[in-house]
């Protein structure tokens, strides 16, 4: 008993000093230090170590400090809207908006000594862009407006284009876009799939599968005086339980993907002041896919009902709590240069403040379409807890209010795409996550599906694509806003091909030793580490 | 003797074909696809001729018939190949899992053994005593308990009072045997803990059947001292189905933990079973039924050559 007492007294001693004494360091860390390694939780692994073709954040957060882009956003910019350059030094676009040149920086070096020259630059572009027969690259799709990529001397490369392009940089800029080194590439195009040999901040040092990454400081890095870390440790942890409980027992500084609020709440009780937590809201989302060729999805005054049914302002504040979902938003993120402005997104079926009458409005057209009132589909969605259950849940409720009897039916993740893919469900769950705000990157699967393989709504429509193609070309913003609110016009309102649930909502409660590190909102982003220092 | 256990060898062969021909054609049979999963389903720009190509790559584009000669062919060689989704040899991605979860089943098997037999011989001498319903208690309450609760159980217990968690990544025993038992102490106390309530009642019940035995009654009249009679007679003989028990629960521990391991964050081979499925990963998955296969038959065998050894007239049959 008198020890038990005695650790109480130590345990009390100990809170109460661990609540003042982060406000000393705190005052005087506003300088960088050096020294440190940081550790940090990746819920997933990467299966190659070649993000030109992988899709899974498991690659960027533990690989992406090995590498450097040609540009980046801004590792201090919030909204990752603002580019800036990586191994560009400069840049300038010609007057037709076709010819982007770069002048790229002097004295950069890949990790075995070698010069990064603009060679290297166009051969990991000409990967991507122009990929050779036997080698597969999705992005490739992204880049169709390019036409050429040129290294007229060893410190500029030029991006020659079909037609001029609002989104270029942006693209440019992808976290996915490591610049390798041309003369690997040259011998084996497969060589990076299973090496790593870049120009980033972090020299790797190994890779232990399903347990986790090392990587060290490069002495050699262009950039003097970064790295400030000696080093970073990513522990590949599966289990969100076993995430939060890894930064709470301080096993782990941070997890860069994003905790559920429930997750938040507990470490911020559980530790005080040493946590912070940074929120974004995070350019993802949830989407209903109404398969057109399934009767009577076909018909857009059902595919309007569903949306009306909705009422996603009472959905975010209910939602919000308990799941990785907040904001009512349209086709862009809020807050972001092309975002919806509230006022013009009202407008739009089911984003209205009236949810009686809308309800009342999508009983109407139920009827008119020959509904009848407790009418049954079944609604596929993924197996995956967080979020789309909670708003699968969510969206049965709401359906259920206007005369619907919805079947869910939860399908497990490899089943799940194929059966998409495959047209095999009436109305399902779908998402999307873009690696950086951009209209191009975020409208591009609404195009019809004869351009877009990931419309799994399988509509046709060439007024969409129309539309997509003008605003990605249009290089005056105001005009390209005016394209983009009228393809959301039409794709949520006039045709309701696809239906909106609520965007994404990023929340990282990460130790607050850890600085330098600015959410974005894209879990894609902001993981080169060169910019990251621990205050102690 | 070697008669014996070289027709027992013979034995492994026919079975392991079995397992080898039905893991194969049950993975073609589950619906999704890895290529659909890897490429498809995050990209918006997936097409079809990108899955196609990675398809090709993997072999799949292949007959069923001559991918499954192929699979055999390694197989005779001892070759599992390389993982479809990581690309890297299956041997690789096997050796470290392996070794972190045969130290856990170890451990769990040696908790489990430090706790059953003392526990059910004792409960068995003293029958509905005091002490017996302990002990039937504790081990209902460990048949009860799925080992994953315990462990999150304990990771609570440790990070509220003593702030601390067991380590997350493994370190080798003969790396830094401090760290490693910091990290698998605990779930070998977990899981030993169930291992041991299902160890403990057969122990019970094998004694309390060998005690009402003519011999042990004959011993005990020819004026044996207890304890000998208990060591030498009864316990031996009480062991057969104990050992059965205790066997095919080890092999189970080789890669049947997914959930625990998900809780330690153990890097074992229940999780990569279970995430090879999930990525349709037919070539690691094969790979891992087999081995798994292989332990079971192999725990069976050494179990078998037991009995031979504790009981001879199993070898004159």
């Amino acid at each position: 008993m008198r020890r038990y007492r005695y650790s109480l007294v130590i345990a009390s001693l100990v809170i109460a000093i661990g609540a003042v004494a982060p406000a000393t360091p705190a005052m005087a860390q506003d300088k960088p230090r050096y020294g440190g390694e940081l550790i940090f939780a990746v819920p997933s692994e990467p299966p190659s170590y070649d993000a030109h073709r992988e899709e899974t954040f498991g690659i960027i957060h533990p690989v992406a400090p090995h590498y450097n882009t040609l540009l980046r956003p801004d590792p201090t910019d919030k909204l990752a809207a603002k580019i800036v350059g990586d191994l560009a030094e400069s840049w300038t676009i010609s007057k037709d908006g076709r010819t982007y040149t770069f002048k790229l920086r002097h004295g950069v070096k890949f990790h075995d000594g070698s010069e990064m020259t603009s060679k290297d630059i166009k051969a990991s572009y000409d990967k991507i862009i122009f990929p050779p027969p036997g080698v597969a690259s999705d992005r490739k799709g992204e880049y169709l407006d390019v036409e050429a990529v040129q290294a007229p001397d060893p410190y500029t490369v030029v991006f020659r284009l079909k037609w001029p392009s609002g989104s270029f940089l942006m693209s440019l800029a992808s976290p996915w876009n490591w610049i390798y080194k041309a003369d690997i590439l040259a011998k084996d195009m497969h060589w990076y799939e299973t090496h790593v040999m870049g120009t980033g901040p972090f020299i790797f040092v190994e890779h232990v599968r399903g347990s986790h990454w090392v990587g060290k400081r490069n002495p050699n890095y262009w950039d003097k005086g970064k790295p400030y870390l000696d080093g970073y440790r990513a522990i590949f942890i599966r289990d969100s339980a076993a995430q939060v409980a890894a930064i709470r027992g301080e096993r782990a500084h941070i997890q860069f993907r994003g905790f559920s609020p429930a997750e938040r709440d507990s470490l911020v009780q559980a530790l005080g002041s040493k946590i912070t937590v940074q929120e974004s809201p995070w350019d993802c989302v949830l989407l209903v896919a109404m398969n057109h060729e399934k009767k009577p999805f076909d018909d857009k005054r059902v595919r309007r009902a569903l949306s009306l049914a909705l009422d996603r302002y009472q959905g975010s504040q209910a939602l919000s709590k308990i799941a990785i979902v907040k904001e009512v938003a349209g086709v862009q993120v809020p807050g972001t240069p092309f975002a919806t402005p509230p006022a013009e997104l009202e407008k739009l079926a089911g984003y209205g403040h009236d949810i009686t009458k809308a309800r009342a409005e999508a009983r109407r057209l139920l009827k008119e379409a020959g509904v009848p009132d407790g009418f049954t589909f079944t609604f596929k969605n993924r197996g995956i807890p967080m979020p789309y259950e909670p708003v699968g849940v969510w969206l049965i409720d709401q359906w259920r209010q206007i005369g619907l009897n919805v079947k869910q039916d939860v399908v497990e993740a490899a089943k799940y795409f194929a059966e998409l893919r495959g047209g095999n469900f009436e109305v399902a769950m779908d998402f999307q996550c873009g690696y950086i705000v951009e209209p191009d990157l975020d409208l591009y699967k609404f195009q019809s599906k004869e351009r877009s393989p990931a419309n799994y709504g399988r509509y046709t429509d060439a007024m969409l694509d129309d539309l997509y193609e003008k605003q990605s070309r249009a290089v005056d913003p105001e005009e390209r806003k005016k394209y983009i609110r009228e393809f959301e016009r039409r794709l949520l309102d006039e045709e309701t091909h696809y239906l909106y649930t609520l965007q994404w909502h990023r929340t990282i409660p990460h130790s607050s030793k850890v600085k330098g590190w600015t959410i974005t909102p894209s879990h894609y982003l902001n993981n080169q580490l060169d910019t990251v220092w621990l205050t102690e | 003797m070697t008669r014996y256990i070289i027709k027992r060898l013979l034995l492994m062969i026919p079975t392991l074909l079995g397992v080898a021909v039905l893991v194969f054609f049950l993975m073609r049979i589950v619906p999704g696809d890895i290529v659909e999963l890897r490429f498809a389903g995050e990209s918006v720009y997936a097409s079809k001729e990108n899955l196609d190509t990675e398809r090709a790559r993997l072999g799949l584009d292949q007959p069923v018939w001559r991918q499954f000669l192929g699979w055999m062919g390694g197989l005779v060689r001892l070759d599992f190949g390389t993982s479809m989704w990581t690309g890297a040899p299956i041997g690789e991605e096997i050796r470290l899992r392996f070794a972190l979860s045969l130290q856990l089943a170890i451990m769990a098997t040696i908790v489990a053994i430090a706790l059953a037999i003392p526990l059910g011989v004792i409960a068995a001498l003293r029958q509905d005593t005091w002490i017996d319903y302990v002990v039937r208690v504790l081990s209902i309450a460990g048949l009860a308990t799925p080992s994953f609760w315990l462990g999150i159980v304990f990771i609570l217990a440790l990070l509220i009072v003593f702030k601390w968690l067991p380590p997350m990544v493994y370190t080798p025993f003969w790396v830094n045997p401090a760290d490693n038992l910091a990290q698998l102490i605990w779930p070998a106390l977990a899981v030993g803990y169930r291992y041991s309530a299902v160890a403990t009642r057969m122990t019970r019940s094998a004694m309390l059947e060998v005690l009402r035995e003519d011999y042990i009654r004959t011993a005990r009249a020819k004026g044996l001292w207890e304890k000998l009679i208990l060591s030498r007679h009864a316990l031996k003989n009480a062991m057969l189905p104990v050992l059965t028990v205790i066997a095919l629960e080890f092999a189970f521990l080789i890669g049947g933990l997914v959930v625990t391991e998900q809780v330690f964050n153990l890097n074992g081979l229940g999780l990569l079973f279970v995430e090879a499925v999930a990525h349709r990963d037919y070539t690691l998955t094969q790979a891992l039924v087999m081995l798994v296969a292989f332990v079971f038959i192999f725990v069976n065998f050494l179990v078998d050559l037991a009995y031979a050894w504790i009981d001879p007239r199993i070898r004159f049959r």
